[in-house]
């Protein structure tokens, strides 16, 4: 894969950092003895079974457990009233504030189910077949609501209301709402640069589209899990697939009302994540079950539940009005972005909001979002939240602007790019960014410069952004007389992070990846460490991991300078060895061999905390072939180009690069919740819920372009995220340039765009 | 998932005896590539399952002149990697070339795939184009029955309780013969049909009129349907363009599918057209020798 090096100044010349070396747990992996959450076996373990709501809206009126209660078998029976009270308690769970009654009545309903899938109680038996059947005698007594499921529908004032302690929250310039009245739209945004009303007045040329997108789910491949040892002591353990052991302890103990530290999450290897799996889900309930029984617990969701009853990344209704000069320059921008929440408030539409005009240099625009509640699962984080409906709406726009100018749409981005000093909407200034670098990686490549012959074939480009996230994390490392390091970390490896903090780990230290030796362990093991996500583990834990090299670097040259003599000062290190003031050399594995002469055991400690990233973009080019009697698009080529800061491991960067352009893929052209009019989902399964397969994208290209992050000690960028936000816009460009039609919804399935070919 | 007994009987008539000493709380198990998810998911409670892959009968597999007999439980992979197959009765091949992956078809049967009687189901039209007729054997003894007529609605078909489809029997194939299934689906592979059309034609010996026909639909009605109007459209007619879309006009008039989630009415219709005029197109390429080349699903 090529690697566009766009900067100025020559690259530092890295011993570790750029290299491919085999991943840590790779043989683990191959082999199948990596354990994952459905691996755990417990000594006296009972299996759990979870009662779910079939109804989308419904009062609860009464739940009885007695028949299910009588089977022999069955241990254990919870509902919600096994759950304390949570009153309008708010606590600060790492990434914001969390209302702690919507959390704990999405893990066990209350007096409401709002969605269907909604779990309702919960089993435990000594086999799941008990528990199932046992499952099947709880009788719940329901009265049916009105669902409301689509979001424009549940912002009316006549709309069944899901929650009656929901008001609209006001943020940035937004009149504060009604106080009075029980809503389902919680949050109202308003953001507003100069005045973009008067602007479009002076514009040479407007264009104003509106945008509807599907619910969609991340598809991890690996279903939800959690076995649940509450002990007699009154300690818990929860062994979890997750994305972030901590969260899941903080979550576990604020609902159930206990100490945080009477808490150990064991993060097993996890099959997936991309977001949805930070809420806690079935913890809290296993850890209830085995409170109830004496026994460890283990609860695995199946396909529809992980469907049903996790959380998807919102459907949404987005409006784009932009403004361009004759000349093609951005003169105002309008959006209007409406994003289902989901049964609880907390859609993603703040950072929807904030990236829709992010790639961009707009003099003035006016962005207004809406949180909306609705009848489905309530939504959680999904690749860059938010960023790809946003996306999809501006970057057509974008597009049908540069056709109409007649300017080439990689030219007229480049003509309107976001660079360093670049204000955004929502107030923030850019530090050094590659937004312009990756539109020209992809105007310089051979893909972009190729011809595309044929009937019915178009190309299209699209460039996304993703802010990342810094966060806390902690690392620690031990130094062993073999000379190699012992490597603890709190981050759950979901994309080869192991070795990518390894490899910054021994940059630092002088010494290779493979004498590194990483492991990721549980909370009572390591220190703090936030999620796994916001593409900030290589970022933010390979600064933790820089900081503990440098912590061991200390150590060791004083050890050095105990062997010759003289002080500490005097010794520098690099390259991997000490070097004393007379010429002498220790090497890292001769100081380790000597540790327990000159002082025993050398224990190195990072952290990092409140270190901001600068903001990922890509830039993505496809082909497509549209078979103009069906509809159907066919991906013929596609190219990722991403600003990687620096790449540590490439072959992980390409990784996330071509999963995230893959499953952006699957956004665009098939994937989606479908609803029947009682708010059933009826395609929970990955029969009817189309995520693309190998038979369905080519090999995606990659351009890795490196405009270093100053935040960062090697200028590291998250790269999980930005890669999902381009496929849908450039994709529906290049209908557009195949067939002539423009697609404004998602997915661009073969029926919607076989419709809009037919009203040509 | 509830308990059930399992047995494996080795004679056709011990199988059809504990069919219907069970009558109706038996189900017979071929690959069990249907069965045992509808099982596990609770949609069907049987209380025993006779597993038939171990009756002679229902392995058989046999090509000659006269006809074509394929047992109720042979492996989909036998039977779309049989080379004679694959070149005289290729859209019996194509459909089971098809039907999962390569896993799921050395385990999935036609048979199984009929019997579960799916309006969707890959193999069906293939086997109404090809003529097939069903070997049934029961309680009250052995009858054969037109796989068209097999199928009676969603999950629907003709047996009798304790009775056992044996085999499928296809007549010879004639002379400037081709035929082919295919379907659409939104993916490429691993996808079940929106709409699904098997064809099979016989030219004469100039390769430009067509001798006989038989068009087949599936997943545009409640069963997979013979498209007995679309078929009679080409007898007779000239190898064009006209002959095909007429075919495809009368096809289209005789699907009633649903709105689902696999497509609308209206596209599903739109589809049913466009699908016949291509698989008919693909049939009089193979009639005529030559290569046929194809993207599958589209």
């Amino acid at each position: 894969m090529a690697t566009a090096d766009l900067r100025s100044t020559e690259k530092p010349a890295y011993k570790v950092i750029g290299t491919r070396p085999v991943r840590h747990d790779g043989v683990d992996k191959v082999t199948g003895r990596a354990q994952y959450g459905a691996d755990v076996r417990l000594t006296g373990m009972l299996h759990a079974a979870m009662l779910r709501s079939p109804y989308a809206h419904a009062t609860v009126k009464n739940i009885d457990t007695s028949k299910a209660e009588a089977v022999p078998g069955v241990r254990a029976v919870v509902t919600s009233a096994d759950l304390p009270d949570h009153g309008d308690r708010m606590v600060e769970l790492g990434e914001g504030a969390v209302n702690m009654r919507h959390l704990a009545t999405n893990v066990l309903a209350g007096d409401k189910v709002l969605y269907k899938g909604h779990a309702v109680a919960a089993v435990a038996a000594d086999d799941v077949h008990t528990a199932r059947e046992a499952v099947k005698l709880i009788e719940v007594e329901y009265e049916l609501l009105e669902p409301v499921l689509d979001v424009r529908q549940a912002m009316e004032p006549t709309a069944p209301v899901l929650n009656d302690d929901v008001r609209t929250q006001s943020v940035g310039g937004a009149d504060p709402g009604d106080d009075a009245k029980p809503t389902n739209v919680a949050k109202h945004i308003l953001f507003e640069k100069g005045n973009a009303a008067e602007a479009f007045e002076t514009a040479h040329l407007v264009v104003e589209r509106e945008f509807h997108t599907a619910t969609v789910h991340q598809g991890y491949i690996e279903p939800h899990n959690a076995t649940a040892v509450w002990n007699a002591d009154g300690k818990v353990t929860v062994y979890t697939s997750t994305q972030g052991s901590f969260t899941v302890r903080q979550q576990t103990a604020e609902l159930l009302r206990i100490p945080v530290s009477d808490v150990k999450v064991v993060p097993m290897e996890i099959g997936g994540g991309f977001g949805g799996k930070i809420s806690v889900y079935l913890q809290p309930v296993a850890v209830l079950l085995s409170r109830k029984s004496g026994r460890p617990v283990k609860l695995v969701m199946d396909r529809a539940d992980v469907f049903e009853a996790t959380g998807p990344t919102p459907g949404s209704y987005i409006r784009v009005k932009l403004g361009v000069s004759e000349e093609g320059k951005l003169v105002a921008g309008d959006a209007y972005l409406a994003y289902e929440a989901g049964a609880y408030p907390g859609s993603p539409v703040g950072p929807g909001c904030m990236c829709i005009f992010s790639c961009y240099d707009f003099p003035t625009a006016r962005v207004e979002g809406f949180d909306v509640c609705v009848n489905k699962p309530r939504t959680n984080a999904y690749r860059a939240p938010g960023s790809t409906n946003a996306c999809f709406a501006v970057d057509t726009v974008m597009d049908e602007l540069a056709a109409k100018l007649g300017i080439d749409p990689a030219e007229f981005r480049l003509m309107n790019a976001a660079e360093e000093g670049t204000r955004r909407v929502d107030g923030p200034v850019y530090n050094r960014i590659g937004m312009v670098e990756t539109v020209e990686a992809i105007k310089q490549s051979e893909h972009y410069n190729s011809p595309l012959e044929g009937p019915n074939r178009g190309r299209g480009i699209a460039t996304g952004f993703w802010f990342n996230a810094g966060l806390n994390s902690s690392v620690s490392a031990t130094v062993n007389l073999d000379g190699t390091v012992s490597l603890v970390e709190g981050s759950t490896d979901i994309g080869g992070t192991r070795t990518s903090i390894a490899m910054q780990f021994a940059e630092t230290l002088g010494i290779t990846a493979e004498a590194v030796k990483p492991a990721v362990v549980d909370t009572d093991s390591v220190g703090y460490t936030d999620v796994t996500g916001g593409s900030r583990v290589t970022f933010a834990t390979g600064i933790a991991a820089v900081e503990a090299a440098k912590d061991v670097m200390a150590q060791l040259v004083e050890r050095a300078a105990l062997v010759w003599g003289c002080s500490a000062d005097d010794v520098t290190y690099s390259d991997g060895a000490a070097h004393g003031p007379n010429g002498e050399n220790l090497h890292f594995d001769e100081i380790a061999e000597r540790l327990n002469t000159t002082g025993g055991p050398v224990i190195g400690s990072g952290t990092c905390s409140g270190v901001n990233q600068s903001g990922a973009f890509g830039t993505h080019c496809v082909d497509v072939e549209v078979d103009p009697d069906t509809g159907k698009v066919q991906i013929l080529r596609y190219t990722v180009a991403q600003d990687a800061g620096t790449a540590i491991h490439p072959d992980y960067v390409e990784g996330q690069m071509q999963g995230g352009a893959v499953q952006g893929i699957g956004w665009a052209l098939n994937e989606e919740y479908w609803y029947d009019g009682e708010g059933s989902m009826r395609n929970a399964t990955f029969l009817d819920y189309r995520i693309p397969t190998c038979y369905d994208v080519p090999m995606i290209e990659t351009i890795i372009v490196e405009v270093p992050d100053p935040n960062h000690p090697y200028g590291v960028r998250g790269v999980g995220e930005v890669p999902i936000c381009p496929p849908p816009a450039a994709i529906a460009n290049a209908v557009h340039q195949a067939v002539g039609v423009r697609m404004q919804q998602l997915p661009m399935s073969p029926p919607r765009v076989l419709a809009e070919i037919l009203k040509k | 998932m509830r308990d059930f007994d399992y047995q494996a009987p080795t004679s056709l008539a011990d199988a059809v005896a504990l069919l219907a000493k069970h009558n109706g709380s038996a189900k017979p198990l071929a690959g069990g590539t249907d069965l045992i998810d509808h099982v596990r998911c609770g949609r069907l409670e049987p209380d025993l399952l006779v597993d038939v892959k171990k009756i002679d009968e229902l392995n058989v597999l046999e090509l000659n002149d006269d006809g074509l007999r394929i047992g109720a439980a042979v492996p989909c992979r036998k039977v779309a990697q049989h080379a004679g197959i694959r070149e005289r009765y290729s859209a019996i091949a194509d459909s089971s070339g098809i039907i999962g992956g390569v896993q799921i078809q050395n385990r999935a049967s036609i048979g199984g795939n009929l019997c579960n009687s799916g309006p969707a189901a890959d193999s069906t039209p293939a086997l109404v184009a090809l003529g097939a007729v069903c070997v049934l054997s029961g309680p009250n003894g052995t009858r054969e029955l037109p796989v068209e007529e097999f199928c009676t609605g969603p999950g629907k078909n003709a047996l009798e309780p304790g009775e056992l489809l044996v085999e499928f029997r296809f007549p010879g194939r004639p002379a400037h013969g081709g035929s082919h299934y295919r379907r659409f689906i939104p993916r490429n592979e691993m996808d079940i049909a929106v709409v699904g059309v098997g064809a099979s034609v016989a030219l004469d010996e100039s390769g430009e009129t067509f001798t006989a026909a038989r068009v087949s639909l599936g997943a545009v009605a409640a069963t997979p349907l013979f498209a007995e109007e679309a078929s009679n459209a080409l007898v007779g007619q000239p190898v064009n363009d006209d002959t095909v879309k007429a075919a495809a006009e009368a096809a289209k008039a005789i699907a009633k599918p649903i709105d689902d989630m696999r497509g609308t009415v209206d596209y599903r219709v739109h589809v049913t057209g466009v699908l016949v005029e291509r698989v008919v197109k693909a049939a009089v390429t193979r009639a005529r020798g030559e290569q046929l080349d194809y993207r599958p699903g589209h």
